[in-house]
């Protein structure tokens, strides 16, 4: 009979334990759907050479980052040091997406900066974007030797997890057969 | 120094809330007759510094202090005075500060108006708010302090959220306080009835004019919130299901049902350990939403800047303060005995029916706010619980729920036969199956079910509600009635009759609502639900601290022109852009108009047109819900203090 | 990753994407048949604008929402049903743009819920209260019958 009057205490410590959790998680973060499928399709011509063509196809073999990237994105900057670094520190390819910018922005912006990319390709429009499920520039995609999309990273890469998730998936990847 | 002496003068509050929450209550147990009277002086003294904190703050936003960091970041020098002084509850720590003086505001008032309550009751119940003070002002203190100093004071103030420059965002917070807060008296009395072990009538007597008051402040809020929403976003929305406004509604519906179960605890005695229940689960949603708005694990239009370590805090402080309260019910409530029966038709039932309809609905919506929550937790992907869910939840809810309304006030109390009750609503349910059916076929542009629903759940409550009162007035009939009935029976009356004109509002307004959004060159014009609206054109003109682009909208109806509408679009000197949109407000209707972007250089721009049908009974239902609040805590019964004769309508 | 970074991370987002704002973009998209452009403003409502704190694609401003908004506008005036155009932005953002939590496994309880608890709760009710009725009466306490008939005198007055 007394158990009965317990039931509205044992319901919130339940509420207690899942807003405590709630605490540690960042609703903000959507994770996508589209981690362990295919990269999803696009031919962009390049930012340098406006007349070549990119598509995922051409990297199949490798493994390679997109690294999504707009002059107009202030975090783009803050994560850009890292970006240079895992450049020269790893071997997978790194491709940037330049994301809905004028030609000329990124152009100047890489030559302010520093150019980590292997290539930029272009994506005025943002529909190459909206094909990846972008919503918050920068956002850096990690694809097997397979073209498999197998890591997002939401938001700027910083040091942490750079270490933590970056470069161990890396080095993973690259043991793995095509 | 004046902020120096505001942050003093709360540290003197939280010594003081300290004293108020131990003291008197250790009185009632040593039999300390001082230390159980000192309760209402410390109260109100612990007050008094509030009112300085307060005043000090408010101060140093009107004389640009901007060496105070919350100062500086929610005002500058081309602030309206008006804002100025809002300013100062317009973001976290400010806002804080105005809960915790609401806190003391109502503990002061308890002090006042209890003088027919034992005083070791009203030590109770001033040291359980004592508690409550002391939780906020230790958080205000620890994480959130609102006189914070700036090493480099600016000579110049951001500016406040421009969405928070309007009269009517700047009253929404203090009512939405009055009534979160409000319902701690309540929970206090509910805690001090089950210390005392005197869980009877009396408690529900003393309890129920206050949580009736905190229910119309709440009331009163909700529908404030909403109406600026609809006003001043201009998306012509007026509720949008944000986790925010359901941590205001969820304490609203718990608190509706505490109003009716209180009333059966007063007058049969029954239902004690579900009123006392009900009681903390009111303040306890209030204290959820409080959490859900400052701690960030939801996402929300609404949310204040949010930071974990203060999540934690106010976790913390929940448990305390509400799993101590719940524990103390396991205790208590075993212990007590109903001693009153009722039938399964009967007036207790009815109420109760209604008590289980309105917890289930907060139920859902609890369930729906904090889904994606425990989807995300239990890591197993991320989803969204919108609009389409909670009406979907919400709309069926509410059928049962009119429906035993109207049911509700016409049943015998202990015991009633269904046969009786029948018989005695079938004209009602007769006239308002037939009017409500007919209504849209006669008098709405199309015939829709959902619309002859509304209807008739209208005619029901209006007809069952005139036949209680007619009922009331006995062999004399309606007009005996009138006179007859007391302040808790008009009180009733009232805030059911808004119901029904709050589900017309909802319910023509969501099936006739017709929006469009235009490309208008001025001289061009465009037809919405019969009216004509025509752009002459868009002015630029200044503000205090914004510029303008002014919309001129002519509207007529057949050819005979009614009114001029002027929706802006305002750049704030924050970098914010704003919408002011133009509206023609009506009882049957209201057109709405939102200026969008110039679209090339003829002069063409984008435009939002909106014809929305009975959408101000909405918040009319809602107001009248909130005087009939008023006029039940203005019953005689609960002002007659002295001798013990406290009779009356009802 | 660590807590700081990951408010960190929260923060610089909210500053950079979050522009929650009042103002709603309006474009004055055409359609030529009214189907599709109910279909048209029902997507947009019921459809999540991902960077924003908690606003649909028709509410927001956002610059990704603008492009959404596009997308739907294109989509539907091809004649792509409600389906197609949700399962391609499902496709791309997964479940958390939908405002309507699809029917499946782990919504189960969701969609459920609701009516669990009343059924519960009825229940419960209609339980108590027969249980309660053919109960033996408990004697009243002394001090409860003499209260109640006050107040029941107080009543009758």
């Amino acid at each position: 009979m007394k158990l009965k009057y317990l039931l509205p205490l044992g319901i919130f410590l339940l509420l207690v334990l899942l807003l405590g959790v709630g605490l540690t998680l960042d609703p903000r973060e959507v994770p996508s759907p589209l981690i362990g499928k295919a990269a999803p399709e696009f031919s962009l011509p390049q930012l340098h050479q406006r007349d070549q063509q990119l598509s995922p196809k051409d990297l199949l073999g490798e493994v390679w980052l997109l690294n999504v990237w707009a002059s107009w994105c202030v975090s783009c900057r803050a994560e850009h040091e890292l970006v240079r670094e895992l450049a020269a520190t790893s071997t997978a390819a790194i491709i940037g997406l330049n994301y809905k910018d004028e030609v000329a922005d990124a152009q100047r912006w890489l030559l302010r900066y520093g150019d980590p990319y292997r290539l930029s390709v272009s994506d005025i429009k943002g529909n190459t974007g909206i094909d990846w499920g972008v919503y918050g520039v920068p956002e850096t995609f990690i694809m097997d030797k397979r073209g498999i999309i197998r890591h997002k990273q939401i938001g700027p890469i910083t040091r942490e997890s750079l270490e933590e998730k970056i470069l161990p998936l890396l080095a993973q990847l690259e043991e793995e057969q095509p | 120094m004046v902020p120096e002496f505001g942050q003093m003068a709360l540290v003197i509050a939280l010594v003081l809330s300290l004293i108020q929450a131990s003291l008197p209550l250790a009185g009632t147990y040593k039999g300390v007759a001082v230390w159980i009277d000192l309760a209402r002086p410390i109260a109100r003294t612990q007050t008094l510094f509030m009112v300085l904190a307060f005043a000090a703050l408010t101060y140093s936003f009107l004389v640009h202090d901007f060496s105070v960091r919350y100062v500086a970041s929610n005002s500058n020098t081309a602030l309206p005075t008006i804002y100025l002084v809002s300013g100062v509850w317009g973001a976290h720590e400010g806002s804080l500060l105005l809960w915790a003086l609401t806190l003391s505001i109502w503990t002061t008032a308890v002090t006042l108006f209890s003088r027919s309550v034992p005083r070791e009751t009203v030590a109770q119940v001033v040291a359980v708010m004592g508690m409550v003070s002391v939780g906020f002002l230790l958080f205000m203190i620890l994480t959130s302090n609102p006189f914070d100093r700036l090493p480099n004071p600016p000579l110049e103030g951001r500016d406040l959220n421009p969405l928070l420059q309007d009269p009517g965002l700047a009253i929404h917070p203090p009512m939405l306080y009055m009534g979160y807060v409000g319902f701690s008296v309540a929970f206090a009395f509910a805690i001090a009835a089950m210390l005392g072990g005197r869980m009877d009538a009396a408690w529900a007597r003393w309890s129920r004019p206050w949580t009736n008051i905190a229910w119309v402040f709440l009331t009163l809020g909700i529908v404030l919130g909403s109406w600026w929403a609809y006003y001043e976003l201009g998306w012509g929305g007026w509720w949008f299901w944000d986790p925010v406004e359901n941590a205001s509604f969820l304490p609203w519906l718990v608190g509706t049902a505490l109003i009716h179960s209180l009333a059966v605890t007063e007058k049969r005695g029954a239902f004690k350990a579900w009123t006392v229940l009900l009681a903390i689960f009111a303040f306890s949603l209030s204290l959820l939403g409080t959490f859900l708005v400052r701690s960030g694990v939801l996402t929300s239009v609404h949310a204040f800047a949010t930071d974990p370590e203060r999540g934690i805090f106010i976790l913390i402080f929940l448990c305390v303060v509400i799993g101590g309260s719940l524990l103390l019910y396991s205790w208590r409530a075993s212990q007590i005995r109903s001693t009153v029966t009722f039938d399964l038709v009967s007036r207790e039932s009815g109420l109760l029916m209604n008590n289980v309809v309105l917890v289930v609905t907060t139920a859902s919506i609890l369930l729906g706010t904090l889904y994606p929550l425990i989807l995300d937790a239990l890591g197993v992907g991320k989803i969204s619980v919108g609009p389409p869910y909670f009406n979907a939840v919400f709309v069926p809810l509410t059928i049962p729920l009119a429906v035993m309304l109207g049911v509700g006030a016409s049943l015998r109390w202990k015991r009633d036969d269904a046969g009786r009750v029948l018989s005695h609503l079938k004209w009602p349910l007769v006239l308002s199956l037939v009017g409500g059916v007919l209504f849209p076929l006669l008098l709405l542009p199309s015939f829709s079910w959902g619309a002859a629903l509304g209807m008739v759940l209208f005619f029901w409550i209006t007809l069952t509600t005139l036949l209680w009162l007619k009922q009331r007035g006995g062999a004399q009939g309606l007009r005996h009635g009138l006179v007859a009935t007391g302040r808790g029976g008009w009180g009733m009356v009232v805030g059911h009759l808004g119901v029904a004109v709050f589900i017309v509002g909802i319910t023509l307004t969501s099936i006739y609502s017709t929006e469009k959004d235009v490309r208008l060159a001025p001289g061009e014009q465009y037809t919405l639900g019969g009216y004509d609206f025509l752009f002459k054109g868009v002015r630029r003109f200044n503000g205090p601290n914004f510029t303008a682009s002014g919309g001129v909208v002519e509207v007529s109806f057949e050819g005979k022109k009614i009114t001029t509408l002027f929706p802006e679009k305002r750049d704030y000197r924050s970098g914010m852009p704003m919408t002011e949109a133009g509206i023609d407000a009506g009882i049957t209707r209201d057109l709405f108009v939102a200026l969008g972007e110039e679209l090339d250089d003829s002069g063409a721009w984008s435009l939002r047109l909106y014809h929305k049908p009975f959408i101000r009974w909405i918040w009319l239902g809602g107001l009248m819900m909130a005087l009939g609040g008023l006029l039940a805590a203005s019953d005689r019964r609960y002002f007659r203090f002295q001798g013990g004769d406290v009779g009356g309508g009802g | 990753m660590t807590h700081r970074s990951h408010y960190g991370l929260a923060l610089l987002f909210s500053l950079l994407l979050s522009s929650f704002s009042a103002v709603a973009t309006i474009e004055a998209y055409h359609f030529d048949d009214p189907g599709q452009e109910a279909l048209y403003k029902e997507l947009i409502a019921e459809l999540r604008c991902l960077v924003c704190q908690n606003q649909n694609l028709s509410d927001s401003n956002a610059e990704l929402a603008l492009d959404l908004r596009r997308q739907t506008y294109e989509m539907a005036k091809a004649g792509k049903s409600r389906e197609e155009i949700l399962s391609y932005m499902v496709q791309r953002y997964g479940d958390f743009v939908l405002y309507r939590p699809p029917l499946q496994q782990s919504t189960l309880l969701l969609w459920s819920g609701p009516f669990i608890i009343l059924v519960i709760a009825i229940t419960t009710l209609v339980i108590l209260i027969r249980r309660r009725k053919h109960e033996p009466q408990p004697l009243p306490q002394e001090a409860d019958l003499k209260r109640a008939r006050q107040l029941l005198q107080r009543e009758k007055r």
